[in-house]
Parts: structure tokens; sequence; C-alpha cells
């Protein structure tokens, strides 16, 4: 996600990159990891192997997915995807549960 | 292939991975007249949410939400294209293979000879079978993974990658916002961190190709100079030099057998 500062509240961090901040510490599926002193950004980002890379020029940020676990997928169970379609309507994942889902990557390039 | 799956309770979920307007993707999206979603991805969320690095790459999703096969090359059935599009393409070809016989160069369509190579790895033609194997027999299919495999399976992510896709998004940022410098800067340091990532790739050779090449129909499938303007591709990478690097089966590597 792209930030103009280096603060955020917990529920933002949620909805943008799916983990949630619990008494446990930062939680996604089945995993949580500890948080020493609580959620803070950058020693959330740090503990979360989620990089933070700043364009000093234009004084923004850019947040990386996670990497604590070495692998693009910290669990099997699907986020809730959210895109919008060619009328700008918004589509969620979550409301094809109970059929199989096929999702299939394309571009005009 | 909708028609023959959706009975089955299978869905099919399209995705554009364009970070221009929808406009780009519309006339695709029209041509195949889809009743299944039909999503635009602008930021390139699927990569950073399922692992995904080329198009097309295919993720199943049980009926339970849960992922039975993490992103990997698939094609689910035949791609219907716009008629015009399908035309100017077929030409576009025909035209690079002339010129590459008479004053070989870089840039352009694919030479043939990448085009066997883009069809090595992965095999398209029984792609369809496993899903409709596992539509018929859910958990049970062969092709359905557990947890556990399905995140040990699916793309590997050191610190490094999760920078490269900070990269990306702020060369989305700054391409949007028209600070081009900016953008192509972090495009370039976003496919040094990830030069296996080909949506990262792609998609910002796209964006300079398409300008060079007049735009139309087929702009955006210039990924590289045209003949002769070598010294002003702003990347230091392009499609025809990164495929001829790659051996068969590392564009589209084989998952399924």
């Amino acid at each position: 996600m792209i930030l103009n500062e280096l603060e955020i509240d917990p529920i933002t961090f949620q909805t943008e990159m799916g983990w949630e901040i619990k008494p446990e510490g930062a939680c996604k599926g089945e995993l949580c990891v500890p948080l020493a002193d609580g959620f803070d950004l950058s020693s959330t980002a740090e503990r979360l192997g989620m990089a933070l890379v700043h364009d000093e020029e234009h004084g923004v940020w850019a947040l990386g997915p996670e990497s604590v676990n070495g692998r693009a997928l910290v669990t099997a169970e699907a986020p809730n995807l959210v895109l919008s379609d060619l009328d700008g309507k918004e589509f969620q994942l979550s409301s094809l549960l109970g059929q199989k889902v096929v999702i299939v990557s394309w571009a005009p390039y | 292939m909708r028609e023959e799956l959706h009975p089955l309770g299978v869905e099919i979920v399209t995705v554009s991975l364009e970070l221009s307007e929808p406009e780009a993707s519309r006339p695709f999206i029209e041509a195949a007249a889809p009743e299944h979603p039909s999503l635009l991805d602008p930021t390139h969320k699927l990569d950073t949410l399922f692992g995904v690095v080329n198009i097309p790459n295919v993720i199943w999703i049980d009926e339970k939400g849960i992922i039975v096969r993490p992103a990997e090359p698939g094609w689910p059935g035949p791609t219907q294209y716009p008629e015009s599009f399908a035309k100017r393409m077929a030409e576009r070809v025909a035209e690079a293979a002339k010129a590459a016989a008479e004053a070989p160069g870089e840039g352009g369509p694919k030479p043939p000879d990448l085009m066997k190579l883009l069809r090595t790895g992965q095999d398209r033609d029984s792609y369809p079978d496993a899903i409709r194997d596992w539509a018929r027999n859910g958990a049970s299919s062969q092709y359905a993974m557990t947890p556990d495999q399905v995140v040990d399976a699916s793309q590997p992510r050191p610190l490094e990658k999760s920078k490269g896709a900070a990269h990306f998004e702020l060369a989305n940022h700054f391409w949007q916002i028209g600070e081009r410098d900016a953008a192509i800067r972090h495009f370039n340091e976003c496919h040094r961190l990830q030069p296996e990532n080909w949506t990262y790739k792609r998609q910002a050779w796209s964006l300079v190709g398409n300008e060079r090449a007049g735009g139309g129909e087929v702009g955006r499938f210039s990924q590289g100079p045209l003949p002769g303007e070598e010294a002003d591709w702003p990347f230091d990478t392009n499609f025809n030099d990164d495929v001829a690097e790659l051996e068969p089966g590392q564009y589209y590597p084989k998952t399924i057998e």
C-alpha cells in the first residue's frame, strides 16, 4: 500500500494488508506473530517481513506484502479479494462461497 | 468452458492486470461476453495476495474459500479474442517474421523461436482436464492439494521480493500522476528484485511499448524498443532479450503432470 506518513491505524492495516491485530499479535489464517510492544507500523512491518520503501524525493512510502514465512501464502485461506468490474461495480470474492472458484489472471498485453 | 463447468458448481473469475484505464481491457472482455465476474486489478493485487507472477496464472479455491491450488500457469479453456485484434496480431507476427528475415533486430512482436519457448513447461492442452477432474471429484481429486501443500507450493518470497512489490506500487503510483521518471526508476528496481515476475515486467514494457508502437489494438503487445530505437528504451530489460535467456520450461513452469 502507498503511505504518505509512517503511521496507520490497525483497522486500516487489517483492511489493506489482511493481518488482524489481536492480543496475541498480528494474525492471518492460523498464524499469529507476537508483537512485543503492540501495533506500530514500522516494527510490525519488520516482524512480518513487509518491506517499507521510501521515495525520498516525493515523500511517499510503499509497504510491501509479508514475507514472514518465505512464501507468497501464509495460509491456504483465500483472502477476500475486492476488485471492480468494467462498470466500476465492486465485487467481493467471498460472495462466491459455496461454489468452486477458478481465478484466471490475464492482461491486454 | 464456463458453460461446461458452471453446472458442476465451478465459477470462473477473470482478472485483468492492467494499470491504465479500464478501456484497455474492455474489447477483450466484451469479445468474451462473459456471464462470470470479469474484474480489473490495476495494482496487480493478485501478485501480492496470491503469488501470481505471470499471465495467465490460475488459482483454484474450494466452496469453503480454501485455496486448493496456488497460482500457477493455467489455461481453463480457449480464449476468445476480439476479431479485429486477432487479425491485426496475425498481421504483425507476419510483418515481424518478414523483417527478421531481412534485417534481424530487437523489439517488435515475438520472433517464431520465442513463441516455441513459450509453449514449453506447463501443458496448455491438458489443463482443462485437470479442472474438470476437480469439478467432478472435489477434495478427492488428485489435483487438489492440502492447505500445507498449498502454502509450500506458493511462490517463494524472501524480503527482497516484498521490496520489489513495494517498488511496483510506487511505479504505478507515479505513472498514474504523470511522474514518468520516478515511475521508470521504480519499475527498473522492481524488475531487478523480482526478475521472475512477468506481470511486473510486461506491464511496464507495454506502457512505453504502446506509445512507441502508436497505440491501437496491439500496441500494448510491443514490449521492447522498435528496431533502431534501442538506445531510447528507458528500461533495463525488454521482452525479447529477457525471454531469450530462459531455459525451456522456465516461462510457464510445469506444476501439473
